[in-house]
């Protein structure tokens, strides 16, 4: 690597928990500091729009439990990227794989006629089922003849958005719905329960949770994970001791897919109650949880606190519109830029770097 | 380079060095795997920042910042492993990242005239215009050199350039070294071999634990005083070894053909028996198929015509789980970039095969103590130093990673032993206890198929040689009668019947 003088950089031999935190936080307030450019743009003052994204988000009551609302979708989906992830699986498709998995539950929810007491636990399967199948198909692409996971994944998303496109201005259109693109509502007995006054569907809240800490324990402790992680670090090395990396590869993608489709259920399912067009019901959270799931440096159980933190910045991007004016869209620059300095920030994590100059005597 | 010090987390690589290298000598750089050979050199060129100390050249304090800045002193270096792309011809990687001043197109007139003139000089012959990949390794070597004297290097960094070598080959670049320093270049050579040393060097510096212990004169020295300040004891050379007990037959492969990774032909039509409490040494110059027997063997490569038997079980084209559980145990050529996962531990590294038997696995969770008390004891055994179980496996040094694949490998007893370059780039200590880690898997009744570019490892080892070229066995002579000469004709491709003749 070519390096001005001015700089000394070396590869690190390990580095502490601590320091990835630390180099973490520093890509994020430097996220930050770029990103107050743009309100700058807008003719506001960044002080007050990270100040009203704060209060907005931790603010009041109705603040926080909207955060956790943006919160849910990006923890389930994340936690199981960290799992794709760590397979080096580059799954760039949860958004489609999210919309398959509301379009699994609305067709169960709307069509099935299973009794009542089985129709959430039927929708979550089907969910999980549909986002499954939506990523196995790229996996199995890339272990047998070699394609491209990312473009593979990704172009599926568009496949999942035309999907539920055609479903909702076509075959499901509701008939109830006066002409909209929307299905018709689900039963009561198709919607999640909440806590009473808030938009919190807590049995995904709970999916994902448990989720966190099953895949973490999983990882780390399991005769599967073993081998998840040596496919992920040497897959030469998984070769050499006969771990199959086709088998892991699906196995990771059916977690992450599936995930992605229980998050898609619990949209749906707790806060829109039909299903209706894809811009909708994802705000990008497939695209979003990418991060969150890097900057939990594909650690199942950190992906709590990541995704909680994008929540607030999901939130934040609610509470500015109204507040300030500025368009929704900040949330994804915003995001755009903390992915770039996450990225950037490996450089760190994996030298030494040190500044300043020590002339050099020719 | 004076009082030279480089800690990294955990090791002291370098603890006070003093290197004087004095202009137009061969200066070898002798040390066990470990020692700060390297370390040191990296240093020299950029790749390292000392933690003190400093570097002195032509009488003036310098400090290098990056490879760039060392190269501006005229300081090159080859690497152990080559740093060339090899989809580029061998002008391109010669002038790669520099800039001539003719804008953005490279003109390869004038550097060609260079190149051939370098080449010329120092007898470093290489088809300016041929991809990299077409050349052998030490052809690929000789195009590294000459990057570095295109850049007008003076003091010329060599990192254990003759592990890749054949004899000859061996032999050309020490002539080229020496026509280099005749012409007032300098010349550092990173080695771990004693006979190099002895053959090649004006003087040597012995380092030992990450300290310089001694300079001498290669004149006034022998191997033997050289040997004990590398190591710090008395060495034995010769590996003692009893008379083969043979048993009945492990492994008998018939007319096994496999191609290698870009489709083409590697192994054509082999065929030889190994017995229990034998050792086969396969002799050859690298990509002479000896990776894809290896490969073909342990089930990481389909064969496309032939058969390999164990006892009595067909194992052509078995899973490398299944062959595996056969009991082939398999040391591999990479052994870091395959046999190990760097990232992870020393316990997890151990248990990289293992990981799903009852031992360390009850349903499907993994055993931690199991796993902990397995490394503790394979640490002992194998006398694998590292802080502790849960080491890096990256923060090994090469004899201890060796080492570790060893201990992985050979506990359960294998029938089978299939050992590449088991001891290639490994110091004195580790190689001799690897040795004698074979040996005494031969002496269990093992069959060990030992693939070596070192002859004299073959040579003190097995008991049959084997020499292949092309893919096809040259011969296969019995190592008490083996004659070195005859092995290196082989080599090259003559048969044995006009070897012999």
């Amino acid at each position: 690597m070519r390096m001005p003088l001015w700089l000394q950089v070396e590869r690190r031999a390990s580095i502490s928990p601590w320091k990835v935190f630390g180099i973490s936080i520093g890509a994020i307030l430097l996220a930050m500091l770029l990103a107050g450019l743009f309100f700058q743009l807008f003719g506001v003052s960044p002080i007050r729009a990270y100040g009203d994204i704060v209060r907005g988000a931790l603010g009041s009551k109705l603040g926080i439990t909207e955060t956790i609302r943006r919160m849910i979708p990006l923890l389930v989906i994340g936690v199981g990227l960290t799992v794709a992830f760590r397979a080096l699986f580059w799954n760039i498709g949860a958004e489609g794989q999210l919309l398959v998995g509301t379009v699994a539950a609305a067709g169960v929810a709307l069509f099935s006629g299973i009794p009542e007491v089985l129709m959430i636990p039927a929708m979550f399967i089907a969910g999980f089922a549909a986002g499954a199948l939506w990523g196995i198909g790229p996996a199995y692409l890339k272990a047998k003849l070699g394609i491209n996971d990312v473009i593979t994944t990704l172009l599926l998303n568009y496949v999942a958005i035309a999907l539920v496109e055609w479903l909702v201005y076509g075959p499901w259109k509701g008939p109830t719905q006066r002409g909209f693109a929307y299905t018709d509502r689900f039963s009561a007995a198709a919607s999640l329960p909440v806590i009473a006054g808030t938009r919190i569907h807590w049995p995904t809240l709970a999916i994902g949770v448990f989720a966190a800490v099953v895949l973490f324990v999983v990882v780390r402790r399991t005769r599967v994970g073993f081998e998840i992680r040596v496919v992920g670090e040497n897959p030469d090395a998984a070769k050499y001791s006969g771990i199959s990396q086709t088998k892991i590869t699906l196995l990771a993608m059916m977690i992450s897919g599936g995930l992605a489709g229980v998050a898609g259920v619990g949209e749906v399912a707790g806060i829109h109650h039909m299903l209706l067009s894809p811009e909708q019901i994802s705000l990008g959270y497939g695209y979003t949880a990418i991060i969150v799931a890097w900057l939990a440096r594909r650690n199942p159980l950190a992906a709590i606190l990541t995704s909680f933190l994008f929540g607030v910045i999901m939130r934040g991007g609610d509470v500015i519109k109204v507040s300030l004016g500025l368009p929704f869209e900040l949330v994804d620059v915003f995001n755009g830029i903390i992915l770039f300095m996450l990225i950037g920030s490996e450089l760190f994590i994996r030298y030494r770097v040190r500044f300043g100059a020590r002339r050099e005597v020719a | 380079m004076r009082g030279i010090v480089k800690r990294f987390p955990g090791v002291l690589a370098n603890d006070g060095v003093d290197l004087l290298v004095r202009r137009g000598e061969i200066h070898c750089l002798l040390g066990e795997n470990g020692a700060g050979k390297t370390t040191l050199m990296r240093i020299l060129y950029g790749l390292y920042q000392p933690d003190a100390g400093e570097i002195r050249l032509r009488g003036e304090t310098i400090r290098v910042a990056s490879p760039k800045a060392a190269l501006s002193h005229r300081i090159g270096m080859v690497h152990q492993h080559f740093h060339l792309v090899s989809t580029l011809s061998v002008e391109e990687n010669i002038v790669l990242g520099l800039s001539e001043g003719t804008g953005p197109f490279l003109r390869f007139r004038r550097t060609r005239a260079k190149i051939h003139r370098l080449a010329e000089e120092y007898g470093l012959e290489v088809d300016p215009t041929a991809k990299v990949w077409q050349l052998s390794v030490g052809q690929q070597q000789r195009v590294e050199i000459l990057k570095a004297l295109y850049r007008d290097a003076d003091v010329l960094i060599m990192d254990e350039p003759t592990s890749v070598l054949t004899p000859q080959e061996v032999e050309a670049l020490f002539g080229t070294l020496r026509t280099l320093v005749e012409d007032g270049l300098t010349v550092i050579f990173i080695t771990h071999k004693l006979d190099e040393v002895m053959e090649a060097s004006h003087r040597v510096t012995v380092l030992r634990k990450g300290k310089a212990v001694a300079t001498v004169n290669t004149a006034e020295t022998s191997k033997e005083e050289l040997a004990r300040l590398m190591v710090g004891r008395e060495v034995v050379f010769r590996v003692e070894k009893d008379a083969a007990e043979l048993g009945g037959k492990v492994l008998s492969v018939q007319d096994l053909h496999a191609n290698n990774d870009r489709g083409l032909s590697a192994l054509q039509g082999v065929t030889f028996d190994l017995c229990s409490g034998e050792i086969l040494g396969v002799a050859g110059v690298s990509g002479n198929g000896q990776h894809e027997l290896s490969e073909v063997l342990t089930g990481l490569r389909r064969a496309t015509r032939g058969s390999a038997i164990l006892e009595k079980k067909d194992l052509t084209n078995c899973s490398a789980r299944e062959i595996a559980d056969l009991g082939v145990a398999h040391v591999p050529t990479e052994r870091i970039r395959v046999g190990t996962v760097p990232t992870m531990s020393i316990r997890e590294n151990l248990i990289l095969k293992s990981y799903r038997t009852p031992d360390f696995c009850k349903w499907s969770i993994l055993n931690e103590k199991a796993a902990y008390e397995n490394a503790c004891q394979a640490m002992t055994e194998y006398e694998i130093s590292a802080p502790h179980d849960g080491t890096a496996a990256k923060n090994l040094s090469g004899g201890n990673i060796q080492r570790l694949v060893l201990a992985r490998e050979l506990c359960g007893c294998p029938g089978l032993v299939v050992a590449a370059h088991p001891t290639y780039g490994l110091d004195v200590g580790a190689t001799e206890q690897v040795r004698k880690v074979l040996l005494e898997q031969r002496a269990r009744g093992a069959g060990i198929l030992l693939i070596s570019e070192d002859l004299d490892e073959i040579l003190q080892l097995s008991d049959r040689i084997l020499v292949i070229y092309e893919g096809r066995i040259m011969g296969i002579v019995d190592a008490q009668d083996a004659v070195l000469e005859e092995l290196g004709l082989m080599m090259a491709g003559t048969g044995q019947q006009e070897v012999s003749a």
